[in-house]
Formats: structure tokens, C-alpha cells, sequence
């Protein structure tokens, strides 16, 4: 019974969207829970993955949380980095009138800076992506034996 | 004007580049086409290649002619657009490109009707991909008519809608030979071109000034009649607390609006899996932020060499800024290269919108609306190839109609549209597997419809003396932008609408199969 009541023991914690708790799908997990654990398959008779056992395995859970551990976090931080240049330009106007070097002033500096933040961003992603989520979606593949 | 350079020459330089690239188009495009090779290029591209072509989409006249343009005319004002279009990209990048990748094949709607009835949310997703496309295209077209006023000293209004008509058919004629593929290849020779004339550009003036910024912007104040003050903050949006407000509000819709333009999505289908669309968000940023930072020289270069007020008397006002400077450092020739480089630039991104509007209306209305998902593959295509030549002519009217706005602020409503109709929507059923079809119909039309609202009964519209109507006063929305509200109120309305109507327990499976498609990308090819 291993793989299905693992995935039981983990629905509990997972994380959720507001107002989702209320609705989860007994039935197919319970259909799943009679399988033999030995010959579990994640694929149809027909070919089809059955996307609610994988959804369910400790691999995509795993994968589900480094995601969103990283993608909302960094949405938020630079969207107020943003937000932060973009109010002081409009209500912080003698303070960006700064001059910092020659007559360029801080506020210039401080768009220039949202370019080195997007661009810091993006490569801490596409490491982050390539060395903690690559890896998992083959573990997951693997598992499975759902090919992309 | 003595600065029109030589029009035969611009003339011959435009027609080269679009004998070539037509012959490429030609060359690339297969002969028997599947729906697969006709909307995404068989998904053959590479990421770098996709990457490129990405940020030629988005390097647009908008971008390119009015930007600098709008630097070079209110300095500090000007290059905030620039930081929005830089950001905006980590928005595609962290939360839509892999999931859009993985769980889509041809369209917006594609991905938003995933897990939903089928035919309302595929006709909602259709609409505002057609109403935001038309926007962005007027933009467009409206920037061909002022660049064809300067460069070929045609100043009549006749003779600038013949040839933004001219502009306008050799566009559809990329989309219906090359399709996806051509219009793809295009793209990225134009992003090339592009990159390198603003490189090239920015190093001369860079190297004239003796490397210093500080100094090109120094002499930058002496010929704007706001003196230093041009370089802070207000030049253009003052100082009433309306002003600052339509200000947040513009920039808003500017980080939120890029990753969700339909034309750009659907560049994320040209790619085989999730991992290249992330390394050509990866290349699209890189380019994106070469390219801004040579359009802060270029934007204040013209302001320090050709001056504020010359810019403004010129035929075609800010949208001139670039290539009068380039007449003022390399003379005709120079004007040549990036007038034809220019034209180039609107005829790719009018291309891709043109695929991107009548991909969305064949294969989401007419395949699936219509024929409830029972098309024939050749048939749709030929709907699509119809609806190409029929979108061509809208635009070319539209162009027309709007010739003479600046392009970088019709772009910014055409922003507003997409972040209000298609970025809700598509974080929530990305994202919230609660999120049904209900929710997904209100966060749309929602979005989409108090975005136009907001936009008829703003400024810019009536009452004032640069509103289109200036003649009459039907405004009563205070700002010019109305990002500000339209983009939190389609996220209320997805919110709200999918709390208060019944979950789809019948839609299950697919949200399953969705959420696992989304993130791991396993099973997204079957």
C-alpha cells in the first residue's frame, strides 16, 4: 500500500490555495489505494499518465514546493524593488534629484539598478531551475515512467 | 527639412531588407503545413534562437523609436519606460513561460480553457487576444506613418496612408508564406539588425563625449528648454497628485503587461519543452537590457546633438528622435541603415501580431467555438491564413486613424489590456486549483471590459486638448492609464467569481493532469 498512503499522509500537509480545502477527490485516491504496491503503475492501460497518482508521489510534491518556494518570494521582492523606485520617482522627487555622479542623480542610478537586479534574478532562476528543479522532474520521470 | 536624408536611399535600403527576408521566409517555410508548423514553427526553434526572436518582439517602433524619443523629449520621464519593459521580463520568466509551455500548444486560450468548458472560455481568451492585438497594432501602424514622414519627406496625409498600407501588405505577406516559422526568422535577423545599429550607435556618442554618460547628458540640458531639470522626475508627468497617480499606474501596467501579450505567449510554443522557453527568457533579458541601456545614450545623445525643439518641429515629433540623430553622426547613409532597420522593426512585430490574432480566432474560435474541436487541421489553417489578410486590413485602417500619437503611450493601454484580461487568469489557473470556469469568464471580461471602460471615459479619449476627441467632454476617469484599477479588479473578479460558484468536480482530472503538466513538464507532449 506503500506509494498511496504516503501520498494520504502528505495531502494533509500540502499546501493549499484559499478556499480549496474543502474540495479534494476521494474517490480516485481511494480507487488508487488497492493497486499492489509492487506492480503501481503511473500509466493507463491506454497510454495516459494518471496525473492524480503522480500528483500525489512524494517526488512532485517535492518539486511543487522548491518552485513555489522560490518563484512567489522572488516575485514579491522584485516587484517591490520596483514599486519602491517606481513611488520615490513620483513622491520622492528632490531625493531622487540627487546628483551622484556628474549630473547623473540617484534616481537614474536607482533604474539602473532595477536592470542589475533583473538581471541577478534571472540567472540566480535559471541556476536555481538547473540544479534543483531539472534534477527533480527526472526523478519524477523516472518514477513514473511518464517522459516529458 | 533638411533632414530627411536622401528618400531614394532609405527607399532602396528598405526594399533590400525586404527582398531578402522574404526570400528567407520563403525558404524556410515547408510546403505541406501542418497546424503545428503554421502557429508555432513545428516547435524547432532553440532557446537562444526563441530568445531573440522574444525580445524582437517586444523591440518594437514602441520601443526602439519611442523611447528614445520620449528620453530624448522629457529625459528622466522617458527612461522609466525603459526600467518597466526590463522587469516585466521576470514576470514571464518566473511564473508563465515553463507553465504556459507545458500545458499549451498554439494559444492563450489553449492554456486558460485547459480545465474549463471548452467553448465560453476559448471565446472569452479569443476576444481579448483580438482587442489587445488591435491596440498594440494601431500602436504599430501609427509609428510606420511618422517614420515615413520623416524619411521620405511625404507629408501629405494621402500619401502616408498608401504607403502605411505598402507596410501593411508586405506584413501579411511574411505571415501567409512563412507562417510561424518565417515570421520567427524575420524576427531575429530584425533583433540582430537592431541590437547592432544601437550598439554601434551608443559606442560613437559614448566615444564622442569621451566615454562619460555624465557629459552627454550635461550637454543633453543645454538644449531642452527645462534645462537640468530635464533629467529629474515630472518632465512629463508633473507634479498634481493626478499626474503622480497616472504615473503609478502606467508603470504598473508596464511590468505587468509584456509577459502577457498574446504574441509574446505564443512565441513560448516555438520551443520543444519548458527548459528552452526559460533559456529564451533568459537571452530575451540579456538583450533587453543591452538594448535599453543604448537607448538611454541614444535618448539623451539626440537631446545633447539634434536638441529637444528640432525633434518636436520634425515631421513625425518624438518618434524622430533616433533617426535624426543618426543623420546628425552618420549622415544619410547611417539614416538609411536605421530608418530601414526601423521599418524592419514594424513589419516583424506587426507580423507576429497578425499570426497571433488569427491563430487565436482559428484555432480557438473557428476550431473549437465553432466546430467544437472537429476541424479539419486543413481547413483551420485556412480560416487562419483568412483571418491574417483580414486583420492586415483592420490595421492598415487603424494605423491610419491614429497616425500621429506617440507610440510608446498607445503601447502602454494596449499593456493595461493584456495585464488586466490574461495575467489574472492565467496566474489562478496556473496556480489555484479552485479556480473553474466561472472565475475564469469574470477575471477575462472582467479585466478586459473595465480596462476599455476606463480608457473611453479617460482623457484620453475626450476633453482635453490631446485627447482624441478633443472636441467634446465625456471624460470622467481622472487617470490616462488605468492599469491602476483594471488589473487588481480582474483579480478580484477571477477571486470572487470562482468563491461564490459551485467547484467543477467533474474537471478533476484535468486540474490534475493540469498541475503536474504545469510544473514537471512529464506528460506534457502527449
Amino acid at each position: 500500500m506503500g506509494a498511496a498512503h504516503e501520498g494520504q499522509g502528505y495531502m494533509t500537509k500540502a499546501m493549499r490555495s484559499p478556499g480549496e480545502a474543502q474540495h479534494e477527490y476521494r474517490e480516485i485516491r481511494g480507487f488508487a489505494s488497492f493497486d499492489d504496491p509492487e506492480t503501481l503503475s503511473y500509466i493507463h492501460s491506454d497510454g495516459t499518465p494518471k496525473f492524480e497518482l503522480i500528483r500525489q508521489t512524494e517526488e512532485f510534491r517535492t518539486l511543487r514546493r522548491r518552485l513555489t518556494t522560490f518563484v512567489f518570494p522572488m516575485t514579491a521582492l522584485f516587484l517591490a524593488s520596483y514599486l519602491t523606485f517606481v513611488l520615490l520617482s513620483a513622491y520622492a522627487k528632490d531625493f531622487v534629484s540627487t546628483k551622484v555622479i556628474g549630473v547623473i542623480n540617484l534616481g537614474i542610478l536607482l533604474g539602473l539598478g532595477q536592470f542589475v537586479t533583473s538581471i541577478i534574478i534571472t540567472l540566480g532562476y535559471a541556476r536555481y531551475a538547473k540544479r534543483r528543479l531539472d534534477p527533480q522532474r527526472k526523478l519524477l520521470a523516472e518514477k513514473t515512467g511518464v517522459e516529458e | 527639412m533638411p533632414t530627411t536624408g536622401n528618400p531614394v536611399l532609405n527607399l532602396s535600403v528598405f526594399a533590400v531588407f525586404v527582398l531578402i527576408t522574404l526570400y528567407i521566409v520563403y525558404r524556410a517555410s515547408s510546403r505541406n503545413v501542418t497546424a503545428s508548423d503554421y502557429y508555432a514553427a513545428g516547435s524547432s526553434f532553440t532557446g537562444a534562437q526563441n530568445g531573440v526572436a522574444l525580445s524582437g518582439d517586444f523591440l518594437s517602433a514602441a520601443s526602439f523609436l519611442g523611447i528614445s524619443g520620449g528620453i530624448a523629449a522629457h529625459g528622466y520621464d522617458g527612461f522609466l519606460y525603459s526600467v518597466g519593459w526590463v522587469v516585466a521580463w521576470l514576470v514571464g520568466l518566473l511564473l508563465i513561460a515553463e507553465g504556459l509551455r507545458n500545458t499549451g500548444r498554439f494559444t492563450v486560450g489553449d492554456v486558460l480553457a485547459f480545465r474549463m468548458r471548452q467553448r465560453p472560455v476559448r471565446a472569452a481568451a479569443a476576444n481579448a487576444t483580438l482587442v489587445i492585438s488591435f491596440f498594440y497594432m494601431i500602436a504599430q501602424m501609427a509609428g510606420a506613418g511618422g517614420l515615413i514622414a520623416l524619411l521620405l519627406n511625404v507629408t501629405s496625409k494621402w500619401g502616408q496612408a498608401i504607403l502605411i498600407a505598402l507596410v501593411g501588405m508586405v506584413m501579411v505577406l511574411y505571415v501567409l508564406i512563412g507562417g510561424m516559422k518565417g515570421t520567427t526568422w524575420v524576427q531575429i535577423i530584425k533583433a540582430v539588425l537592431l541590437l547592432l545599429c544601437v550598439t554601434l550607435m551608443s559606442v560613437f556618442l559614448l566615444g564622442k563625449f569621451g566615454f562619460s554618460l555624465s557629459a552627454i547628458m550635461a550637454q543633453a540640458t543645454e538644449n531642452n528648454k527645462l534645462g537640468e531639470a530635464v533629467l529629474d522626475p515630472g518632465a512629463k508627468y508633473g507634479f498634481s497628485a493626478m499626474s503622480k497617480l497616472d504615473f503609478v499606474s502606467l508603470a504598473l501596467s508596464l511590468v505587468l503587461g509584456i509577459a502577457s501579450l498574446p504574441h509574446v505567449l505564443m512565441r513560448f510554443y516555438t520551443v520543444p519543452n519548458a527548459a528552452e522557453a526559460r533559456r529564451s527568457v533568459v537571452w530575451a533579458t540579456w538583450t533587453m537590457v543591452i538594448f535599453y541601456l543604448c537607448t538611454l545614450v541614444i535618448g539623451f545623445g539626440a537631446m545633447a546633438l539634434v536638441g529637444t525643439d528640432k525633434i518636436a518641429a520634425a515631421p513625425g515629433g518624438e518618434n524622430s528622435a533616433a533617426p535624426l540623430l543618426a543623420f546628425e553622426i552618420g549622415g544619410e547613409v547611417l539614416l538609411g541603415l536605421v530608418s530601414a532597420v526601423a521599418f524592419a522593426t514594424i513589419l516583424a512585430v506587426v507580423a507576429g501580431l497578425t499570426l497571433a490574432a488569427s491563430a487565436s480566432f482559428a484555432h480557438d474560435v473557428y476550431a473549437n467555438v465553432i466546430k467544437r474541436g472537429n476541424a479539419e487541421p486543413r481547413r483551420e489553417i485556412r480560416v487562419a491564413r483568412l483571418t491574417a489578410v483580414v486583420v492586415g486590413i483592420l490595421s492598415i485602417i487603424g494605423g491610419i486613424a491614429a497616425n500621429g500619437q506617440n507610440v510608446a503611450f498607445l503601447v502602454s493601454l494596449a499593456l493595461a489590456l493584456a495585464a488586466s484580461a490574461n495575467l489574472s487568469t492565467i496566474l489562478y489557473t496556473i496556480f489555484w486549483r479552485r479556480f473553474n470556469t466561472t472565475g475564469t469568464l469574470w477575471s477575462i471580461y472582467g479585466g478586459l471590459g473595465s480596462c476599455l471602460v476606463l480608457i473611453i471615459f479617460s482623457p484620453v479619449m475626450s476633453g482635453v486638448k490631446t485627447s482624441i476627441f478633443p472636441d467634446v467632454d465625456f471624460a470622467w476617469f481622472p487617470l490616462g492609464n488605468p492599469g491602476l484599477v483594471s488589473i487588481p479588479f480582474s483579480f478580484l473578479c477571477g477571486f470572487l467569481a470562482t468563491i461564490f460558484s459551485k467547484p467543477e468536480p467533474e474537471m478533476a482530472a484535468k486540474a490534475a493532469e493540469m498541475e503536474v503538466r504545469a510544473i514537471s513538464g512529464i506528460g506534457a507532449r502527449t
